[in-house]
Formats: structure tokens, sequence, C-alpha cells
């Protein structure tokens, strides 16, 4: 299987190489660039036949692979033996270019027949990468996922406990995919460079893989978040390690680039910007690739054994260099002729939003990266913590609050000061109803920062809903029907924008969790003995009793705790430390072993939305230990039967000395030892139980934590809705062309206007100026593509217009579709919507 | 700013300022961070500071060195290649991860001979998924990780 395994790899990373090569050099020739891409699905397929080898090594127990001895035993749930695989750099490495090569598959099918140019040299650079990462497994050392023991062991390491945690499991594989799927935006960019097509097209083929990328990435840091809050026995879920910041950073940069890249869609702008902000997210993914192994930055991830960091500083200096030379060149044909009309405008607040990400990711990276600088210019390894960060990034992020609830309330282009006005009352007089409350009844007038973010996120949570209720009732008004079937229809037929809402309502609201469980925490460690009270935050919390349980696996020792609220009981609590027995070279096979291996909390957890009560316990376990080591060294007199022990030890003894000398006693012999060892620990157990030992617990009262993981969740399927194809894409995905995008997007800025102008957004004279230019540069697009060049349907109409288009006048409102925030062809007496028009396109 | 300047000359001065504030706020960043940086030494270099400096203590746990002391615990750390072990106190919340062989990061003051941790700082580096191999367990699993404050 190994030797098949190497095989396929060494054919995949062949495969790779062979597509960049050949979609370069023969970039003219239509059917080298299409084996090109049959390339790319080769080695997609190559890549998971090797997947597939190792999972089915891991699944059976095979430890003569190196992969699944160190990472996998007998003992290791099925489960876990499965997801084990990306526990090791090695299996890391495969997924990473397993990950990438379904990326550029994806990437190569969907835009087969546009972008001809461009493909070419997209598929080189994404197949590059991937010949990159299978080459690492390949050459580099201690890196192959098919390195052969021999002879094989007969049990395998197993997985560390802690990472024995379904979200530990998922989390890492979000993170790669969150990295590695920002290589399709990024190849397409370095291809529209090269081939001077800067226009945006290339977005357009690729917004979705953005979107996807920032949807993983950020799914990836919630699960590391939540698991570290409830499986790390410390209560934060942020801790500023590089490691954490090496997944934040090319997070905040794709939400300013999935916003720039609005404006460059819709205005022609931003086109440097665009570029410059998807080079430095990509090198930011092969950034924190390369901080999770190189081990150059202190960080509680300690991922050593470190190979492949060298060749991925190589890689990374190359990307930089190479793409900022490349943007050099190209400055000429990016320049945009066109500025933003007004600062009142959706596109200038973009560009701010924009800027306060990167300031926010330059203050992140400054800190990430400081012990280095420190090192280089004073010599002495200085590192910056927790509140240093929180200095810089509260005030960034109390802004960037403020902007993301500004940006939905203006339309593009340009807004009066009326419909403004109009538009940000209610937001404005929630806003400030909220900061009187709080300020009058509770404690957030002490928090300055947290009091402004709590009020801005009021502000932007009722702007978006605002604008929910507007486009539902300016659709409800058209086409009837109930408000609810109103509300949902404008959503699901402008799912990216209103997506997008919902993902800035989630962003909100995990703020405002963060900032209150950060500012208002009670964080306390009390000592108790079993039955005493001690009184946290006014809440009693009562030791009710320790517990003890023992198995083969592992030692556990707990408490119960009781809490009580205004007198009142409110909850009762189990926390526990668990104490894994080391397996394969680590045991010793002593009563000892049960206390000797890795160690895990078990918070006790009650959740709600007002506050989190999270207790941990910290058993005083040095009499349990004494008494493990002391019973080990009885029970070695005992297998001795020396003088003076009693008669079953004499029994025992002769067991012994029969397995010896017939092996087929053997596992009898063992079974008997470690039935009287657990008996031992057992007893001991039930002293510990009884001796009324004091333990100290770790008391936090978290408030409003709970809303930062409901946040996460709301901003996760506002992203899965934005990024959810449409009817008409999800049919004609296959045939699309460039033609096509260029036509859908010009109807979905004639539409987003309409809904602009039916919410308040646009006063009628904006909108009458706005539609007609938009209307004219519709004319010249198809115009310019000709009818149906390139479209998989006739389209009804003159030159290819859209029926209800045809003798428009400019205006909009009084041809009676003014005010149509779905165009869904209600208005234009065909009863089925113009095929092709804004009417029954995605928007 | 009135409508009569020009456009040009309008963003010019937009340009200067906001390249002015961005200036500013990096200086700023630099400044405060040289300020309120701990410094990270090894324990052979701790032993140099002058008593009480604040002082970030990256090391490994020598193992078997791990004691109870009323509600503290204290252990002996090294330098990660060797050498150099100091005697270390701290009271506080325990990371699972916390063993002998083990690296940890822990910010306190050489006072007295020792190093005295501060309280909740203690910090242990992850038992790295990529490096569990037989002779870290091994050296791991001879030291009893129970010492819990």
């Amino acid at each position: 299987m190994a030797s098949v395994g190497s095989v396929l790899l060494a054919l995949a990373f062949f495969a790779a190489a062979a597509s960049a090569v050949t979609a370069v050099v023969w970039r003219h020739d239509d059917g080298r660039v299409a084996l090109a891409r049959r390339g790319v699905y080769a080695v997609f397929f190559l890549l998971a036949a090797c997947i597939v080898i190792i999972e089915v090594s891991f699944a059976t127990n095979d430890f003569s692979l190196n992969i699944v001895a160190e990472h996998s035993s007998l003992e290791t749930p099925m489960f876990y033996k499965l997801a084990a695989m990306w526990s090791s750099q090695e299996g890391s490495l495969l997924l990473w270019a397993f990950v990438l090569s379904v990326a550029a598959s994806l990437a190569l099918y969907s835009t087969r027949h546009k972008l001809r140019d461009l493909v070419p040299w997209a598929t080189a650079v994404m197949m590059t990468i991937g010949a990159f990462f299978i080459g690492l497994m390949l050459f580099a050392p201690d890196v192959n996922p098919f390195h052969v023991l021999d002879p094989a062991p007969r049990d395998g390491i197993g997985l560390n406990p802690l990472l024995q945690h379904p979200s530990m499991m998922i989390h890492p594989p979000m993170l790669y995919s969150g990295y590695v799927a920002w290589t399709v935006p990024f190849a397409f960019a370095i291809g529209a460079l090269i081939t001077r097509r800067v226009d945006a097209e290339w977005i357009r083929a690729t917004r979705r893989f953005a979107l996807i990328a920032w949807t993983f990435l950020g799914f990836g840091l919630l699960l590391g978040a939540r698991w570290s809050y409830s499986e790390l026995g410390w209560g934060g879920y942020w801790a500023w390690d590089p490691v954490e910041n090496a997944a934040l950073m090319p997070w905040l940069l794709g939400t300013a680039f999935l916003h720039s890249i609005m404006v460059q869609e819709k205005r022609g702008m931003l086109k440097v910007w665009n570029s410059t902000l998807i080079v430095a997210t990509f090198s930011m993914c092969l950034l924190g690739t390369f901080l999770v192994r190189s081990g150059v930055l202190q960080s509680i991830h300690a991922f050593g054994n470190d190979t492949v960091g060298p060749y991925l500083l190589v890689v990374i200096g190359i990307v930089v260099i190479g793409s900022t030379l490349l943007l050099i060149s190209r400055l000429d044909e990016l320049r945009s002729p066109k500025r933003i009309d007004s600062l009142i405008s959706r596109e200038s607040v973009f560009l701010i939003n924009n800027l306060l990400l990167v300031g926010l990711t330059l203050v992140i990276a400054w800190g990430t990266f400081f012990p280095l600088i420190a090192e280089l210019f004073t010599g002495n390894k200085s590192s910056l913590a927790a509140p240093w960060y929180d200095k810089y990034t509260t005030p960034l992020a109390v802004l960037l609050v403020l902007f993301t609830g500004i940006g939905p309330l203006l339309a593009w282009r340009r807004v009066t000061w009326a419909s403004a006005k109009r538009v940000f009352r209610i937001p404005v007089a929630v806003a400030a109803l909220t900061l009187v409350v709080l300020w009058a009844f509770t404690d957030a007038a002490h928090k300055p920062w947290a009091l402004a973010l709590f009020t801005l996120a009021a502000f932007a949570i009722t702007g978006v809903l605002q604008e929910f209720y507007n486009g539902a009732h300016a659709r409800q008004k058209i086409s009837g029907g109930s408000f609810a079937g109103a509300l949902f229809a404008v959503t699901a037929r402008n799912r990216r924008r209103y997506g997008g809402y919902i993902a800035h309502i989630g962003i909100a609201v995990l703020l405002i969790g963060i900032a209150a469980s950060s500012s208002f925490q009670t964080n306390e460690n009390v000592s108790m003995k079993p039955g005493e009270t001690r009184v946290v935050d006014g809440r009693e919390f009562t030791y009710v009793r320790p517990y003890v349980k023992v198995d083969d696996e592992k030692y556990t020792i707990g408490a119960i705790v009781r809490v009580r609220e205004d007198g009142k009981y409110l909850t009762t609590l189990e926390t526990s430390r668990r104490f894994f027995r080391p397996t394969g070279a680590a045991a010793t096979g002593g009563i000892a072993d049960y206390m000797a291996g890795e160690a895990t909390t078990e918070v006790g957890l009650k959740t709600g939305p007002l506050h989190d009560i999270w207790v941990t316990v910290a058993p005083n376990v040095t009499s349990v230990q004494h008494q493990l080591a002391r019973a080990d060294k009885g029970f070695k007199k005992c297998v001795a039967a020396g003088p003076g022990t009693p008669a079953q030890c004499k029994d025992l003894n002769a067991l012994m000395r029969a397995a010896q000398a017939n092996p087929k006693l053997q596992p009898k012999a063992l079974e008997t030892i470690e039935h009287l060892q657990l008996l031992s620990a057992e007893k001991i157990a039930r002293q510990y139980v009884h001796s009324n030992a004091a333990a100290t617990f770790k008391v936090i009262i978290n408030p409003l934590v709970m809303w930062m993981w409901i946040g996460g969740i709301i901003g996760l399927i506002g992203a899965l809705i934005a990024v959810w194809p449409s009817r008409s894409r999800r049919k004609g995905a296959l045939v699309r062309t460039e033609a096509d995008e260029l036509k859908e997007a010009k109807y979905r800025e004639i539409r987003d206007a309409e809904l602009d102008h039916a919410s308040g957004k646009l006063s009628d004279e904006d909108y009458a100026i706005l539609d007609a230019e938009l209307r004219k540069e519709a004319v010249e697009i198809l115009d310019t593509v000709g009818v149906g060049a390139g479209t998989a349907s006739p389209r009804p109409g003159r030159a290819g217009l859209p029926s209800d288009w045809e003798g428009g006048n400019g205006n909009g409102s009084s041809n009676g579709n003014g005010h149509h925030p779905d165009g869904d062809g209600h208005t234009n007496g065909n009863g089925n919507g113009a095929p092709g028009g804004p009417a029954d396109r995605d928007r | 700013m009135s409508d009569d300047v020009d456009p040009s000359r309008k963003r010019k001065i937009r340009l200067v300022v906001a390249l002015s504030v961005a200036v500013l706020l990096a200086v700023a960043l630099i400044y405060t961070s040289f300020s309120a940086s701990t410094e990270a030494k090894e324990p052979s270099q701790v032993r140099t500071t002058a008593p009480g400096t604040k002082t970030e203590m990256n090391g490994k746990v020598v193992p078997g060195s791990i004691k109870q002391v009323g509600e503290g615990i204290k252990f002996e750390v090294e330098d990660r290649d060797g050498g150099g072990a100091l005697p270390v106190t701290y009271t506080g919340a325990i990371p699972d991860p916390f063993r002998g062989g083990r690296e940890i990061v822990l910010t306190g003051a050489y006072e007295g001979g020792k190093f005295v941790g501060e309280p909740e700082s203690l910090i242990t580096k992850c038992p790295s998924k990529f490096t569990t191999n037989a002779s870290e367990s091994a050296s791991a699993g001879s030291e009893s990780s129970g010492s819990n404050g």
C-alpha cells in the first residue's frame, strides 16, 4: 500500500508540474490548455487516492506506516483514527495539496468557457503551488506520508487526548481549506496582471472562492476559539498567540478584499488596491502555514520537528517579490480614471472600512513579529502581551462597527443629505436609546470602549434590520402576500446583498459577546474543602463532594459544585481533571502510570444568554500520587512473593513463573496483573474521596459570551446565503461566459439602485440620474458584446435588451419598474419575467 | 471644504492628511510596543538580570522537579538545550499540558536566587500534534503531571 501511495504521490507531482508548464508554454493552443486543465483533475484524483490509502491504513491499524504509528493506536476511537491524518505534519501537507487540487479543479471547470487568455496563467500559478507542496512531501526530510517503519511497531503512540475533541478534528481542515481557497483568487489575479486583463472579470470568476475561503477561515477561527474556551482549562478563547494571529490576519485582509472588489465590480475603481490585497491575503496564508511549522516565534502552539519552514519562506519571498514587481509593471493599466463621486457614498465607506481592516492587520502583524523586530534592534527577544494588542485593536474594532453600520445605509455613487437623514433616523435613535439605557442601568459607563461598541453595534444591527424591513415592505407593496413571504423573497432574490447584511449582524453580535465577556468578566481562584462555600460575584459556590473514576484508560478526579444565586438554587456543575495512562513506549506498566500521562481538564459550564458560569477544578493530587507510587512498590514485592507476603501473592508469583515458561499463559497473567492494579487504583481513589482534601477551583463569570458563538453562527449563515448559487446559475453554470457575467453584473447594479430607491436610500432625482447612467452603460455593454455573444439562450427584445428595458426612459420610476425591488417581472406584463433581464437574475 | 477648491488639490490635501495620521499612528505603535514589551529570556540569562526586573522566561521544565507547596507549586526550569536549571515558584492555574520536559513561558522576576512567577501567567506549550514521538512521550511519561495547585 505504501509503495502504491508513493507512486501516486510522485505521479501527482508530475501531473501538477506538467500542467503548470503545459498551460504556459502552449497557452495559445486550446487543446493543450484543456489538457493542462485535465492534468489538474488528475492531480485531484491522485491525491484523493493517496488520502484513501492513508485513511485505510489508519482504519486498519497499519503501524508499518510512520504516520499511523505516530498518531494512532489500537485504542484510538475510529472517528479520531480517521481524523488523525491531519494531526501530523505530513498529513497536513497532503491535505493542503488535496484541498488546493479541489479548489483548482472547481475554478478551472467553472471558467473553462471564459477568461481564455487568463486561465492558462492561473492554472500555472495554482499548479506551481500544488507541485511545491507535493514536492515537499516527496523531497523534504521526514514529511513523506508514506514513510515506512521496519519493523512495524505492534501499537502506535496514539493521538494526544487534548486533541480528542470533535471541534479539534474539524478546526484544522477548516483553517486549511480557508488558507488554500485563497489560492484561486490569487492565481486569477496574477493571471489578470500578466495578461493585462485587469477589469473585474477575474473577480467575478473567483468571488465565490474568496467568499468560501473567508467562510472557512472564519469558521476555523471560531471552532479554535470554542475549543480553547470549553476544553483548555484557562477559560479564554483568544490569547493573541502568533499562530492564532496568523489565521486572523488573512481573514481580516480577506474581509477587506470582499468589500473592495465590489467597488471594482461596480465602479471599475481600486484595481491596484484589490490586486495588492489579494497578494497580501495569500501571502498571509502562506505566512500562517509557515508560522505554524517553523517555530520561529514563541507560541503556545509548539509545532516543532520543523523541516519545511525554510522552503515555505523561500516561496513566500517569491510570491511577495514577484507579485510586487508584476503589480508595479502594470500600474498604468491598473489606474482608474474614475474617482469617488462623494464622500457620503457606499464606496467611500468601503474604502474607510478597508483602511481600518488593513490597519488592524498591520497592528496585529507588528505585534506578532515584534519579537523578531526587537531582537534585530535590541538583541533581546521581547514580546507583546494581550494588553498591548487590546489597546490598539479595541478602538479600531469600534470604528469598524461604526462603518459596518453606515455602509449598508448608503447607496452607491452618491447620497443626498435628505435621503441620508431619512435612513439614519431610526438606527441613530436606537443607538442613542441603547447608550442612555446602558449608561443609566448598567456598569457599562465604567468601560467606555465597551459602551461605545454596544451603542454602535445597536446602530449597525438596527440599520441592517431596517434594510430588511424596507426591502420586504417595498416588495410586499408590489406583489402582495405576507410580510414574511416578501422578506423571504427579497432575501432569496438578492442573496449576495442580504447574505452580506446577515453576516454584518453576525459580526456585530459576535463583537458584543467579545466586548462584554472581556470587559465585565469575573475570574477568581478559590480553595475549598468538600462542604465549603465561597461567594464569587454574588453567587454562592459550594464544593458538594469530590469523586474519582478509574478505568483502563484514565484516572478522573472530579468535583461536584452547586451554584446558588440570590439564595436560590441555580445549577450543579461537574468538573474534573483526567489523567490518561500513557501507551506504547511511554508506559512503564506500573500503577503509577495512572497519573503519569497527559492530563486534561473537563470544564463545568452553565451557559446562558446573560452569562456563562465556568468552573474548573485543580485537585491536590500529591497524596494520590504518593499512594500510587507506594502501591507500585508493594505490588512488585507481592509479585516477587518474598517472605511475609500474603498467600495471594504466592499464587500470583506462581502464575508469573508459569507464564514465563509458557507464552500461552501470558495474556492471562497480564490480565490478572491489570485487574489487580485497577483494584489497587480504585482503593486509592476511595481513600482520596474520604480524605476531605481541599481543591482549588477557577471560577469565571462570563457575561454575554454565548452571543459570541451565536454571532459567529449568524455570520456563517449570512456567508452561506451570499455564496449559495442562484437557480439560474445552478442551471446555467456550465455555459456561462464573460458576456453573461458582464451583463448580469450590470443588471445587478440596476437592481441594486432600484432597491436603494425603493428603500428610501436614493432620492427620486438621484435615482433618475443613476438609473439613466446605468442603463446607458448596459446598452453599451450589449452593443459591445453583441446580441447573444456567448450567451446560452436567445434574448428577447431589441439588441439583446430585455423586453422590459425597451423604451426605457432612463428614469425608471415612470415606466412602472422604479419601485420594483426584485424585478421579478410582475410589471412587464408577461408574467414570467424577461429572461436575461435584471428580473430573474441572481443579484 | 468649499467647492471652489481644485479637485486634484483637494485630493492631495486629503492624501497628506491621511498619510500624516498614518505616520503618527505608526510612530505611536512603535514607541508603545518597545515600552510595553516584556523581554524573553532563558533561565541562564535570567540569572544575570537585575532582581525584580519583569521578565518573560522561556525554558523547559526539569523532569521530576515539580513539587506542591501549599497553594502553589515549585519546579525547575532549564534552557531549551539543557543546563542553567533555575528554581521557580508559581501560584495560580496550571495549564493542562504542564509537566516535566515541556516548554513553558512564565512571566515574573528573578528574586533571591529563584524566579517568582506572576499568578496566572504560566503558559505551557501545546503538546504538539507534530512532535509527538516516542522519545518525548517517554521523557514526559517518566514525570508525574498531577502537581496541581
